[in-house]
């Protein structure tokens, strides 16, 4: 819903002059993405889309690693709201990227359970291994180091997030062993969520 | 006692349909749906069962209080956010028994008369999340959600929200609009969200494990599930044990079991690793106050923990040894708030960063005896004066820690430095660095 719960408010009846200016490539969601957000509308009452802005966004950086404004400006169109909207959402949550991002996104929880299990020097074997700081991506594109908060999985700490899979009990001396595996086989090295091993 | 939420979250397909309908899941919701909804809100109010999230107010008063006689849907909004540090025990529940979450969800939509319950999950729960869509789509396909449930003419659907990493979202209004799309941001209230919640209709948010203690309740009644635990305390409880502990994890119990039990007894914590004595533990997740050593031959209880000056909480007990310096610990959780502050409120968005910026200088030794007494004034300028619980979380941290540890903040000052042994600084980054 926006301004006026009747209006339709995509990109061609917007009349604001305050326009996004286009950043990045050229967006348009691929058809698979579109009938999946629309099936995701469908969870809503019709006239409450703005309720999958969150699905639109995961479906755009899903399709390209992050979110561009021009990205912004397809979720708008999308959802039928303004492009405002779209980036005061984007702004608050933390699991949007608006800058391009490693294949292997990691995320070390910096938290307290964590921390108490040794999560800092984690994060700094990392950063020696990968000679970036958190928040940066290497040169090759292969990786990004992010520090975030708890994930919910205190119990095997400390835990590191790589994209949507967790690997847990990650040990400061094991940080090598942890990139080089991910290099040569991708998510196959990650111990994922001890929970979870029975269910696939 | 017998294991009521997690019994079998060890065993392999556990968490499937089938296995659940074996162990006669879904019974409940058939005993409920041949109930009145005033008749399932009795029986719940009657059990005496207390929300699970935090704050521990009476779920049967929260169905009560929605608004039946309003024109507009009704919601349930499980908040399955799970965000509170050392905190895990949703996941547990979500991951390894489903169908109790969803069982659990459709008999509050049958008791409040919502047609759709909600299930907001955290974004960094991608792969509980795939559980959940499987196990919903085998449920839908099995007729127990949906059209018509069990022929009673009873029609609900259960969604899974997915959120995208904030804190704040778990508090019940911040979901809500979180849940419509906006910034998640708490709500003046009132309106509570039984008058005004979801799009404005009347709504019950409730915590992923207090909705799972409700089909226990209708199978074996009220009197049986406050039987299980101290007055005003009853059922089972998750207790999630993390930090200096041998064993931890996520532990049931009645809540009889003492925080010491919980720590030291084989079946739970199994005491603290490495031969260390204890120090400090946080009962009820980052935001609630500290115990020490000698307080905790107390009920892990509401009420037990709230007589020794803390809180259950979410009960996430974060257990802390000798080698832990508790500027270094509060510096870490005021990161933590700093960084998840929603920024709504001035007094929080600000005051957190100042209380951060505070506590960094004391743990790098450049502090001054006075910035002790300001850590507290700041703090007790955030504390009461938001929206939402949050500030007052954010200012706990601080509080306990130079309440119960004065002497180490100003040997800090003093010193200017950590005066904890060198060799136990290994852990922090900061802390090494002296």
């Amino acid at each position: 819903m926006s301004f006026h719960p009747l209006m339709d408010y995509g990109r061609a009846h917007h009349k604001s002059s305050r326009a996004m200016a286009d950043e990045g490539p050229a967006f348009a969601y691929t058809p698979e993405h579109l009938a999946t957000l629309e099936d995701i509308c469908s969870r809503y009452p019709p006239e409450q889309r703005k309720s999958a802005i969150l699905a639109a966004l995961y479906l755009a950086q899903r399709q390209q690693g992050y979110v561009t404004r021009n990205a912004m400006k397809a979720v708008a169109e999308a959802i039928r709201c303004t492009t405002a909207e779209v980036e005061d959402v984007v702004s608050f949550y933390t699991m949007f990227y608006q800058r391009p991002v490693g294949r292997h996104v990691l995320q070390v929880c910096r938290t307290l359970s964590c921390a108490l299990n040794g999560a800092e020097r984690v994060t700094d074997e990392l950063q020696k291994v990968l000679g970036i700081a958190p928040g940066e991506t290497t040169a090759d594109g292969q990786f990004s180091l992010f520090e975030v908060e708890c994930l919910g999985a205190c119990d095997r700490a400390p835990v590191v997030g790589v994209n949507d899979h967790w690997h847990e009990c990650q040990r400061p001396e094991d940080a090598k062993a942890l990139v080089e595996g991910l290099r040569t086989k991708g998510a196959a090295v990650l111990t994922g969520c001890h929970l979870h091993k029975e269910t696939v | 006692m017998d294991l009521i939420l997690t019994p079998h979250v060890k065993t392999p397909n556990g968490f499937t349909l089938d296995f659940y309908l074996k162990q006669g899941g879904y019974e409940a919701l058939r005993k409920a749906l041949a109930m009145t909804p005033e008749a399932v809100v009795d029986l719940v109010k009657a059990s005496g069962l207390r929300g699970r999230g935090g704050a521990g107010f009476p779920t049967g008063m929260k169905w009560q209080f929605v608004d039946k006689k309003s024109p507009k849907p009704k919601y349930i909004c499980c908040n399955a956010d799970e965000s509170e540090p050392g905190t895990f025990k949703d996941h547990v529940l979500m991951e390894r028994n489903p169908h109790l979450v969803f069982e659990g969800c459709l008999i509050g939509c049958h008791a409040i008369g919502a047609k759709v319950a909600y299930i907001y999950i955290r974004g960094e729960f991608y792969h509980v999340q795939e559980v959940l869509e499987a196990e919903l789509a085998k449920a839908r396909a099995a007729g127990l959600i949906g059209k018509n449930i069990f022929g009673t003419g009873f029609d609900c659907e259960i969604f899974v929200h997915r959120g995208a990493g904030a804190y704040e979202a778990g508090e019940e209004t911040a979901l809500i609009e979180s849940l419509e799309g906006k910034r998640a941001q708490p709500r003046l209230k009132p309106p509570f969200p039984a008058v005004a919640g979801l799009y404005g209709c009347p709504t019950a948010v409730n915590n992923v494990e207090t909705l799972c203690n409700v089909p226990p309740i209708i199978t074996h009644g009220p009197e049986w599930f406050a039987a299980l635990g101290p007055e005003k305390n009853g059922g089972p409880k998750l207790y999630c044990l993390s930090g200096h502990v041998k064993n931890p994890g996520v532990y049931e119990a009645p809540m009889h079991v003492t925080m010491r039990e919980l720590i030291y007894d084989a079946r739970y914590g199994g005491g603290i690793r490495g031969g260390h004595a204890l120090k400090a533990v946080i009962p009820g997740g980052s935001s609630v106050p500290i115990l020490l050593p000698d307080q905790l031959d107390i009920p892990a209880s509401f009420d037990g923990v709230a007589s020794a000056g803390s809180m259950l909480g979410s009960a996430g007990i974060i257990v802390m040894d000798e080698t832990t310096c508790m500027v270094w610990a509060a510096e870490n959780l005021l990161y933590f708030y700093k960084h998840e502050s929603c920024g709504k409120c001035t007094p929080c968005r600000e005051g957190g960063a100042w209380l951060h910026n505070l506590l960094g200088r004391i743990e790098r030794g450049e502090g001054q005896m006075k910035d002790i007494d300001l850590l507290e004034s700041v703090a007790n300028n955030i504390l009461g004066k938001t929206l939402c619980a949050f500030g007052d979380a954010a200012a706990t941290p601080v509080l306990t820690t130079v309440k119960l540890f004065r002497e180490e903040y100003e040997a800090h000052v003093r010193e200017g430095r950590c005066t904890l042994p060198a060799e136990w600084r290994g852990a922090s980054r900061a802390m090494a660095a002296h």
